[in-house]
């Protein structure tokens, strides 16, 4: 449907808008900035502020006539309105004429400023957002400059307010304009903060347990326009101008969520330059203006003082510290000559994955992918096509969401698809259990967990089912234009999910190639789809593959932390190499461990599960002075070979990908690093807009070219025998946000958030096996015995328990 | 464990089913009503326990709570609120509550000693033309008192204290 | 007074019982309406009656339910009985003493915008109110004049009290739906109007209890006989609540268009023992100020000739200013009301009653006030004007800028 224009006039500027704009949009789009402190342009208007008042004026018609009465000159008549209205409610019309700068708008300005300035503490110089503060740059621009509010008289609240361990509350500078209010209920229908009294008394309260329970907290402080809201890892922590800034891309999920890092020199770390924050970077095609607070706040692993800084060498039973040369000579040594397996973790970047490929490769080795999903060479072949946008989903689509729970696995995900369901997208959740999309969704169908690939098979073409749910989803998807499908793993293991995707690649066949088209996986890592792209498999055979090696290449994966069977096979194995942060259960069996940089540190680039390619850059911080980054590490044991990999640059490896990997094919670090225009505006010149996310200077990223459709035939489909031994509890692994990595165990803030190491059951299923809530119970998993709380959840179904993957 | 539900359960779904089906939120003032009915007080259970029947989140239930003047979440048994808005202050509403407050002996806003009653001011309750008057709320109901004397008003406060003492609740 | 329209129960004891009621011709406006009207001819009644809303803004009545859209369903209306403007007693006289006259008229409305589910907002306070409501309300559905299929007719109506819990704010139309649907009781922005997304989103009329009232004697007796009471503009009567310094207040039923003099003095006595009048706040608190002379005295209280003097008859509550009267003093309670009374929302509401507050108060207590107040509190007073996001705001400005305009005298520094 073409959207109509309309023409308006501000300030005298002749502007076109579609219909539907709100002034102060179409006013921003041409370059006239008008002050807001509610209005964002992420959500409904409220005009409760008062700021953005302007002088409106109407073309006058004639009753009888219906014609515009014309002036002397032939131009409309226009009547302006007695009241000022507020530019942010007001939708555009023909003939409308605007004015922004007339005495009566400035004094408005200059009046609402004024009384807001009554309440609020004027405490600039120790705010944290002084610097970056809408409301001290609307004063300066727009306020008086004297007020006439006596300073005895101003209202004194609490400063301190922790809403949660995360978020810090100043009620003083709280200027009611419920930004974050309406943030946590409109855009991610969290309403854990609210209002508490009425009038001057209004205040910011959470009663949630823990306090400000969502997963989004931090985008508040990003929009809250004054010093209200900050995070507690940041506040106090430094002014904002003197913060130097490097762009950076989240490795914690497959979104890939744009990120900005704000480092400073530190006193507290003595003199070191640390990180002092991670924001949000504008891409409106991966995670618009928003992060999640994993990506916020989990990155203070980094900085753990029992990070690896100097490579180690077994001798004599012990690890023991040597130099680079050496470490790296007596790997190159070893590995020549014997079954060679790589093992990598999701969290590489591209280039340490193409290094790490090319050297197992020349030594005709096992490329493997640790985890246990599958999928990734399907998503190469059906993947969202180039162009696709999940921001401009809505009307005609079908969203189709299979085994995952995307809040707590992708959050930014679920937050898109939520809203592309609330542009009108058909969205279709299919589970074994329910999940936080249900209640968005238009259809929300139920499997048996093991039947999920026969489920999903409902989907392809010609497919009828008589149980109205069915029919009536199998309907709407058939009825849509374009349809994505996201598969995830929960519950399942490769073999689930290999069929899962396969089917889905099926489904999917007859709209592959068109933008807004295509299959995501929601993998557990930021780069898992990018392991795959370089070659990296995972095996349903790890552990034989492991002890049947002469020598095991573990690099950002922790088998033996996750698993007694593994650590068992990989003390059987051969000689042990481990390039790592920490020193891991993994790396302490290891026979050689090499010390790696941290995404923070180093560049290089990520491939989100959206096959966006986007790259990441070191955050201004003086490198440690041992670590070097995986695809440095992997070139420099290869040059030892004999081999010619590129060590010097991580744009010259990507070169070298680009000319060996078709997907990539005409890919290069300038044109990831391309930037085109996006709306919102987000420049932090009006920081009152959008807010104190980052304008993306840096590069948007590409996506890469699906690979030619070549899809094995779809496999007999049967219930999976994943019941375990006859009468013994079946219990399924489900992916948890903040789940219990050794990452996330090294990030002090995240820690009271930490997924419970517990078992969820039905309490019909736990009254079977005579468990009670609360109760402890010694599980056998993977060779391990942990003890697990016992909880209970008549939500979940009967027919097995569930716990956090990482608890596995 | 829902209490509310459990205490109430005719009133609870006769309450829920006044409004439309998909409406439950609507619900959530006479909830709090019947939560406030006994103890005179929403404790923070209680908000659980009515988000719980209403859809919404402990917060949201906070904030009708905190919005609403008649709702308390926490004080005295009885609430004795004098009107000394502008009407009824033209006919002698201000001394009346001073002269009020002195023979029970308390100041306004503060609970008398044995916590059983607080005498308060309040905006317009649509009595002006009886001032001076005030209402009574507690035990679950608001009373009108009107045309009153300070020995009136004193008289029914010694009767709401005696009430609070005898501890019977009706 | 020949007889009364609204506040019959004056003449008939027992009222409030249904059989009384209904012996006294009650239902017959409703029972009329249901059996021989198309909703059509009951809003072409309204609209002939030139009945106007009782609720503040003298808004046609006919006028506002025509605005309703036939596209888009359920149809809900809302009756207002939050009465909360200081001064304003009145449909507290009709629910606690007339409700079924009242309850009627609610049906009428109801039928007449094809609404099956109607609401009575009522301020928490009226509790006992509510619960004779309730009874009331029972009552009519054991009688079959409530429920489904209503004397056969096919048209089913239930009604509900929801009750409020003190807030001002919540007489407001918008505030009001937002507090039934268990909101928060702050305004919302206005276009959409109630008559197109009100209750749950849906097309909604509001109107007060006393517009309400009205509605039976309206169907019953014509748009003609209701024309010929009050005047051309303003037609009908209209309870006006007398309060402050004047003998006898109260409500007095008048044809709109009866004077200030014959209300303050004929029925409400005139002024105390020794006292002058001296100012008139003819809607309330809300009120700008009115200064007692001749003319004032001798203005009909109609919508129109109370505007024409620089003040609004709003819900026509009369409070009445003697010469004992500090305009200070005044100006510190109608400013404390409106700051314990805003919401929040919006800024110059939120902050200017509160800045106000503090200026009233320096200018109350002895020896506080400091040079320039007085201009100071007109200043913000003036700043506050044509910025708030609803009425309310605006309101708590007209006293003191009235005020001080009339009577300058008094705010100048000794
Ligand atoms: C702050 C404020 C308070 C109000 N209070 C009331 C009230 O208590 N009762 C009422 O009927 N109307 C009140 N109104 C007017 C209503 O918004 C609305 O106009 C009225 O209920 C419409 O009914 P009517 O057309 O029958 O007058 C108030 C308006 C404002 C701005
Ligand atoms: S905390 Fe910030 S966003 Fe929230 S109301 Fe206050 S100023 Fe606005
Ligand atoms: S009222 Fe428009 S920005 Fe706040």
């Amino acid at each position: 449907m073409p959207v109509k224009m309309v023409n308006l006039t501000i300030d005298g500027q002749q502007i076109q808008a579609p219909e539907g704009t709100l002034v102060i949009n179409a006013a921003m789009r041409a370059g006239i900035h008008i002050p807001v402190f509610c209005y964002h342009p992420k959500m409904e208007p409220v005009g409760m502020c008062r700021m953005c008042l302007i002088e409106v004026g109407r073309p006058v018609i004639d009753r009888t006539t219906n014609a515009p009465v014309l002036e002397a000159d032939g131009t409309p008549k226009i009547a302006f309105a007695p009241k000022l209205e507020t530019a942010c409610t007001l939708p555009v019309a023909d003939g409308l004429v605007v004015r922004t700068e007339t005495q009566k708008v400035k004094d408005a300005h200059r009046e609402v400023v004024e009384l807001l300035l009554t309440s609020h503490p004027l405490d600039c110089p120790i705010c944290d957002k002084g610097g970056e503060c809408p409301l001290q740059n609307l004063t300066m621009g727009y306020g008086p400059g004297q007020s006439r509010f006596l300073i005895d008289d101003k209202m004194h609240l609490e400063k301190h307010v922790p809403l949660g361990e995360l978020i810090f509350l100043d009620r003083e500078r709280c200027i009611q304009c419920a930004r974050c209010t309406r943030f946590q209920r409109e855009v991610v229908d969290d309403p854990v903060i609210g209002f508490y009294q009425r009038g001057r008394s209004l205040e910011i309260v959470t009663l949630s347990e823990p306090g400000f329970d969502s997963i989004f907290s931090g985008n508040t402080t990003d929009i809250c326009p004054v010093g209200a809201l900050t995070t507690a890892d940041f506040r106090f922590g430094a002014r904002p101008w003197e913060l130097n800034h490097a762009a950076s891309i989240c490795t914690h999920c497959p979104v890939g969520c744009n990120l900005t890092m704000d480092v400073r020199r530190e006193a507290r770390s003595s003199g070191r330059t640390v990180i002092k924050r991670i924001m949000p970077r504008q891409n409106e095609a991966v995670n618009e203006i928003w992060i999640c607070d994993k990506g916020r706040f989990v990155h203070h692993y980094t900085e753990n003082e029992q990070r690896l800084l100097q490579p180690l060498v077994r001798k004599d039973g012990e690890l023991t510290a040597v130099s680079w040369d050496e470490a790296l000579s007596l790997v190159a040594e070893k590995l020549q000559g014997v079954t060679l397996t790589t093992l990598v973790g999701g969290r590489l970047a591209n280039e340490d994955l193409f290094n790490l490929a090319q050297l197992t490769q020349a030594l005709a080795g096992q490329a493997v992918l640790y985890g246990e999903m599958a999928g990734g060479d399907l998503v190469q072949q059906v993947g969202l096509a180039p162009g696709s946008n999940l921001g401009e989903v809505g009307k005609g689509t079908a969203i189709l969401v299979v085994a995952s729970d995307l809040h707590e696995e992708a959050p930014l995900w679920w937050l898109r698809v939520r809203q592309a369901a609330r542009r009108g997208a058909t969205l279709i959740v299919l589970n074994g259990r329910p999940t936080r999309l249900d209640k968005d969704a238009q259809h929300v169908l139920r499997y048996a967990y093991g039947s999920e690939a026969q489920a999903l098979a409902n989907f392809l073409p010609g497919q009828a089912l008589e149980d109205p749910a069915w029919s009536a989803a199998l309907h709407a998807f058939a009825q849509a234009e374009n349809v994505i499908i996201f598969y995830g793993s929960d519950g399942l293991g490769l073999e689930g999910t290999a069929a899962l995707a396969q089917v889905a690649a099926h489904v999917l066949s007859g709209y592959v190639g068109r933008p807004n088209n295509g299959l995501v996986a929601v993998w557990p890592h930021g780069n898992t789809q990018g392991a795959w792209e370089l070659g990296f498999r995972p095996t349903a055979e790890l552990a034989n593959t492991l002890r049947s090696s002469g020598a095991v290449y573990v690099a950002a994966a922790d088998p033996a932390g996750d698993s007694a069977i593994l650590a068992e096979a990989l003390d059987e194995a051969g000689f042990v190499v481990v390039q790592e942060l920490f020193l891991t259960e993994t790396a302490r069996r290891a026979d050689v461990v090499l010390p790696v940089q941290a995404y923070t540190e180093r560049e290089g680039s990520f491939t989100s599960g959206e096959r966006r390619v986007q790259r990441f850059y070191p955050a201004n911080i003086p490198a440690l002075p041992g670590p070097r980054p995986d695809f440095v590490i992997a070139a420099q044991v290869g040059q030892r070979l004999g081999l010619a990999l590129e060590a010097r640059a991580a744009s010259l490896v990507f070169q070298q990908m680009a000319q060996r990997h078709a997907a990539f094919a005409g890919l290069s670090y300038q044109r990831l690093a391309e930037v085109t225009e996006q709306w919102p505006k987000i420049d932090r010149r009006d920081l009152y807009y959008g807010g104190t996310s980052y304008q993306n200077t840096q590069g948007m990223g590409q996506t890469l070219a699906l690979l030619p459709l070549a899809l094995p035939p779809l496999p007999r489909l049967v219930a999976a025998a994943n019941a375990s031994k006859e009468g013994a509890l079946r219990i399924l692994p489900i992916n948890r946000l903040y789940d219990r990595g050794a990452l996330l165990r090294l990030s002090p803030l995240l820690a009271g958030r930490m997924a419970a190491a517990a078992l969820w059951l039905h309490p019909t299923l736990a009254a079977a096996q005579g468990l009670v809530e609360g109760q402890r119970v010694a599980v056998e998993l993977n060779g391990r015995t942990c003890e697990l709380e016992v909880r209970l959840d008549e939500n979940l179904p009967v027919e097995a328990a569930f716990l956090p993957r990482s608890v596995v | 464990m829902n209490a509310l539900l459990e205490r109430y359960p005719d009133e609870v779904k006769a309450i829920l089913a006044r409004y439309p089906q998909e409406q439950k939120r609507s619900a959530v003032m006479p909830l709090l009503y019947l939560a406030q009915r006994e103890r005179g007080v929403i404790t923070v259970k209680d908000m659980a326990e009515i988000g719980e029947l209403t859809g919404m989140e402990i917060t949201e239930v906070g904030s009708i709570v905190g919005f609403y003047t008649l709702y308390h979440d926490s004080g005295p048994r009885f609430r004795v609120q004098v009107c000394t808005d502008l009407p009824c202050a033209l006919r002698g509403a201000d001394e009346f509550l001073k002269r009020l407050c002195e023979n029970i002996g308390v100041r306004v806003g503060e609970p008398t000693a044995d916590g059983s009653l607080v005498i308060e001011e309040v905006t317009c309750l649509a009595g002006c033309h009886h001032a001076p008057m005030f209402q009574v709320q507690g035990d679950g109901e608001i009373t009108y008192h009107e045309d009153q004397t300070v020995e009136s008003a004193t008289e029914t406060i010694a009767e709401l204290r005696r009430r609070a003492a005898g501890g019977q609740h009706e | 007074m020949s007889e009364y329209v609204l506040l019959r129960h004056r003449q008939i004891p027992n009222l409030n019982r249904l059989e009384v009621y209904q012996a006294n011709g009650g239902f017959g406006a409703f029972r009329k309406v249901l059996t021989e009207m198309q909703p059509a001819d009951v809003l072409n009644e309204v609209k002939t009656s030139g009945l106007r809303g009782r609720g503040g803004a003298g808004f046609p009545t006919g006028m506002k339910w025509s605005f309703l859209p036939n596209t888009l369903w359920p149809h809900y209306v809302v009756a207002n009985g939050d009465e909360s403007e200081p001064g304003t007693f009145k449909d507290r006289e009709i629910l606690e003493n007339n409700p079924f006259q009242f309850l009627e008229g609610l049906m009428i409305a109801s039928y007449a915008v094809q609404a099956n589910l109607s609401f009575v907002y009522l301020r928490g306070e009226f509790w006992q109110i509510g619960k004779q409501l309730e009874r009331c309300i029972a009552t009519l559905e054991r009688a079959g004049l409530l429920g489904e299929n209503i004397l056969g007719t096919g048209y089913s109506l239930r009604l509900v009290v929801h009750m409020g819990a003190g807030a001002y704010i919540c007489g407001e139309e918008t505030a009001l739906l937002e507090s039934i649907e268990g909101k928060l009781g702050q305004p919302r922005l206005r276009p959409p109007f109630p008559a197109v997304a009100g209750l749950y989103n849906r097309p909604t009329v509001i109107n007060n209890v006393e517009t309400l009232t009205n509605l039976p004697p309206i169907l019953a007796n014509g748009a003609g006989w209701y024309r010929s009471l009050g005047t051309e503009k303003s037609p009908g009567v209209k309870i006006f609540s007398l309060s402050g310094c004047v003998r006898r207040p109260g409500n007095y039923e008048l044809p709109l268009g009866s004077t200030f003099r014959h209300l303050i003095e004929e029925l409400g006595g005139g002024a105390l023992e020794g006292r002058r009048l001296k100012a008139i706040m003819p809607a309330g608190a809300s009120s700008s100020l009115l200064r007692v002379d001749d003319r004032v005295l001798d203005t009909p209280m109609d919508y129109e000739s109370v505007a024409a003097l620089g003040s609004q008859l709003g819900s026509a509550s009369v409070i009445v200013l003697d010469d004992s009267v500090d305009l200070k003093w005044l100006l510190n309670k109608t400013v404390h009301f409106f700051k314990h009374e805003s919401c929040g929302k919006c800024t110059p509401c939120r902050e200017g009653t509160y800045w106000m507050s503090h200026l009233t108060e320096r200018l109350v207590l002895p020896g506080k006030a400091q040079a320039g107040d007085a201009e100071l509190l007109l200043a913000v007073a003036r700043q506050m004007q044509g910025k708030c996001l609803c009425a309310l705001g605006e309101f708590s400005t007209m006293a003191v800028t009235t005020a001080m305009q009339l009577f300058p005298e008094e705010f100048a520094e000794r």
